[in-house]
């Protein structure tokens, strides 16, 4: 399956054995959704289970919260990331902290799916990589799959989960793995082992990071897109490096993060969002705060440029295998 | 509760019980909230208070006509719909005081009082915030087919949110079992809505085909009555409501909103007390109309005074969370 198809096959799975879950958003409801991830199953559940909605995303997730605490399980589709904004409101104030204002009487498990990222030439209004601002939100955990095989196990584990979910999806994975180099030919995720989706119910754990390529060099800390970037840079650059797939922004495994680069010594943090205030500030103090004593090099980031993202410059702007290459580079002092 | 044999016309029993309960509900979130002002201003309450004061005929009006599983959703102003909708004065104090024992274990303060047991969603201090989740909640209620209505309960400050209009489309769109009300009680927080609000207030929902009324939030007959019918309307499945209710609120903004008159003149405060305060207006009716003689009116005000004297003392008494609780609740 490619990501899209093991995106799909979990809401199906998850519809089908729970008839609380309910799947809505814009375009998702006979058109299938602009990058098909509901596609049939409108069909398959009905009209009452999988439904368009107006374009307004805080309406549509102000409906969700609503709906989640009295009884449903909704999962809603923010067609871009980029769209999420006017939902921003009722995500922190309303949805982060329904159980803890209301001493846990009140909560509402949805899962609010959204597209991210760039890669695709989307220009600044559909490239963004809005996850640090989630991972600030307590109350909200946010999840970012970098294969199929974990999209759909973490899409299952999401909506089953009674917290509030943002599950943010790599677009340019959705068809192939990306290692960073728009002039390669596409490739897709049938050759790639995390390609094998089963057809029924798994469940990948929130909260646990998934370390991808071992190695005793150094460690390096990505997640989404950027998990295929630094394994093609570490290849280029020969370098013995470890690769953690952080796979949830929050609640952050710090446990598989601290072992390892305690054990290597050295760790670079691959994002593609701006760097300043980005997520991988956040990275870089708790591993300072965790392996002061064994680090050997300074910590260093790649990240997009403090810019919007720019349609003429993307390739400038993706943190592509050169750019983590050089950092890596720079760590191990070669 | 006994009622008065003495009656110049033929009242129905349950008629006469209504009014009394209604009367007397009023006269419960009157007298809360006179408690709050006193322990706000004795210094003795933390925090915000926003005071529902003279809007009292709305809550209890449209209360009146829910059941008790039937949803509401509150506003930063929302004592009055918690006490309406049948919460307990002492985990209400308590709450306000950030006590274990409140509604939400401390952790929501004043303006954010929830209580499933009533079917209330919370009380939301976004102003507009809860337009989404009252939807939401009739979403499902139509959905798991359970016959729910849902009340969203805001202020006209809320008319100027889009929140509000994108949900009320759908609402209006899914032919969901809600009803916004608008209690209109004329500011924006400081601000007249003269200053705030284009065009008509009705016409809004008037433009999403939700039908719409406008009347006078002060007779809480007049509310129920209204209520009553939208009500039943909206839970056999006619679609969503929308009602306004001209109120006034007799305090400030807020309980630290003493000197209101470079916005607000004391002559229009004064005149909406003497003339339009919903509690003496009902006292007023019940009388003339010989529902209950003084002494009745005078044994209902007197338990109420007891029950909400009791229900504060138990409140100070109450013991605060442990600080280690703080972190419950984030996640499930």
């Amino acid at each position: 399956m490619n990501m899209v198809q093991a995106l799909n096959s979990a809401m199906d799975v998850m519809l089908e054995r729970d008839p609380n879950v309910v799947v809505f958003g814009e375009d998702v409801g006979y058109f299938g959704g602009v990058f098909r991830c509901t596609e049939g199953l409108q069909k398959k559940y009905g009209e009452h289970r999988v439904f368009d909605t107006p374009i307004a995303e805080g309406g549509i997730v102000a409906t969700a919260i609503g709906m989640g605490a009295n009884g449903l399980r909704p999962v809603v589709e923010i067609q871009f990331a980029d769209y999420i904004y006017p939902a921003f409101d009722q995500i922190v104030s309303e949805l982060a902290r329904l159980r803890y204002r209301s001493g846990g009487q009140y909560w509402s498990p949805i899962t609010i799916r959204s597209p991210c990222g760039g890669g695709i030439r989307g220009g600044q209004t559909h490239s963004q990589s809005p996850e640090a601002i989630f991972a600030h939100v307590c109350g909200l955990k946010t999840v970012m799959p970098s294969t199929p095989f974990d999209a759909k196990g973490l899409l299952i584990a999401a909506i089953e989960a009674d917290d509030p979910i943002i599950f943010l999806e790599p677009k340019r994975l959705y068809n192939g793995p990306f290692e960073g180099d728009p002039k390669q030919p596409a490739v897709g995720w049938n050759t790639h082992p995390a390609g094998e989706v089963p057809d029924g119910h798994y469940t990948i754990p929130i909260g646990k990071a998934n370390t991808v390529r071992t190695g005793s060099d150094l460690t390096i800390l990505a997640y989404g897109t950027m998990v295929h970037v630094a394994g093609a840079a570490a290849q280029q650059t020969g370098v013995n490096a470890e690769i953690i797939d952080i796979r949830t922004i929050a609640p952050l495994d710090v446990d598989t993060i601290a072992a390892s680069v305690c054990r290597t010594g050295r760790c670079v943090i691959v994002h593609e969002a701006t760097r300043f205030g980005g997520y991988g500030g956040e990275l870089s103090a708790i591993v300072q705060e965790e392996c002061f004593w064994n680090l050997e090099a300074p910590i260093l980031r790649v990240c997009g440029w403090d810019t919007p993202y720019p349609h003429a410059q993307e390739w400038d702007y993706f943190p592509g295998p050169q750019r983590v290459a050089k950092a890596i580079r720079q760590v191990m002092g070669c | 509760m006994t009622t008065v044999l003495d009656r110049s016309k033929a009242h129905s029993e349950s008629d006469v019980q209504q009014w009394l309960r209604m009367y007397r509900q009023m006269l419960m979130i009157r007298l809360f909230e006179e408690q709050v002002n006193d322990l706000y201003t004795r210094a003795l309450m933390p925090g915000l208070a926003h005071l529902y004061t003279g809007q009292e005929a709305v809550a209890v009006g449209i209360c009146e006509a829910l059941r008790l599983d039937d949803y509401i959703t509150s506003t930063h102003r929302g004592h009055g719909h918690c006490l309406a909708k049948g919460a307990q004065l002492g985990a209400m104090f308590a709450e306000l005081l950030g006590k274990e024992a409140g509604y939400c274990k401390g952790k929501g303060g004043s303006m954010h009082i929830a209580d499933p047991d009533t079917g209330n969603l919370g009380a939301n201090a976004i102003v507009g915030g809860s337009a989404g989740i009252a939807t939401g909640a009739a979403f499902s209620a139509k959905r798991l087919n359970t016959g729910q209505v849902a009340v969203c309960f805001f202020g006209d400050g809320a008319m100027g949110q889009g929140l509000l209009y994108e949900v009320m489309n759908m609402a209006a769109l899914w032919t969901l079992p809600v009803i916004y009300v608008c209690e209109n009680n004329l500011y924006n927080e400081y601000t007249h809505n003269s200053e705030t609000l284009a065009g008509d207030m009705l016409t809004r929902a008037v433009g999403f085909g939700v039908p719409g009324e406008r009347i006078d939030g002060q007779e809480v007959r007049k509310v129920y009555a209204t209520a009553k019918t939208m009500v039943a309307r909206v839970r056999a499945g006619a679609g969503p409501a929308f009602l306004v209710c001209d109120t006034y609120r007799f305090h400030g903004h807020h309980v630290g909103d003493i000197n209101r008159e470079y916005y607000r003149s004391k002559q229009e405060e004064q005149q909406w007390k003497t003339e339009r305060d919903p509690v003496k207006l009902m006292l007023d009716w019940l009388t003339t109309e010989k529902v209950a003689n003084r002494a009745q009116l005078d044994q209902i005000q007197n338990e109420v005074k007891a029950e909400v004297e009791k229900a504060v003392q138990f409140a100070m008494a109450a013991p605060y969370p442990a600080v280690d609780r703080v972190a419950q609740d984030v996640y499930a």
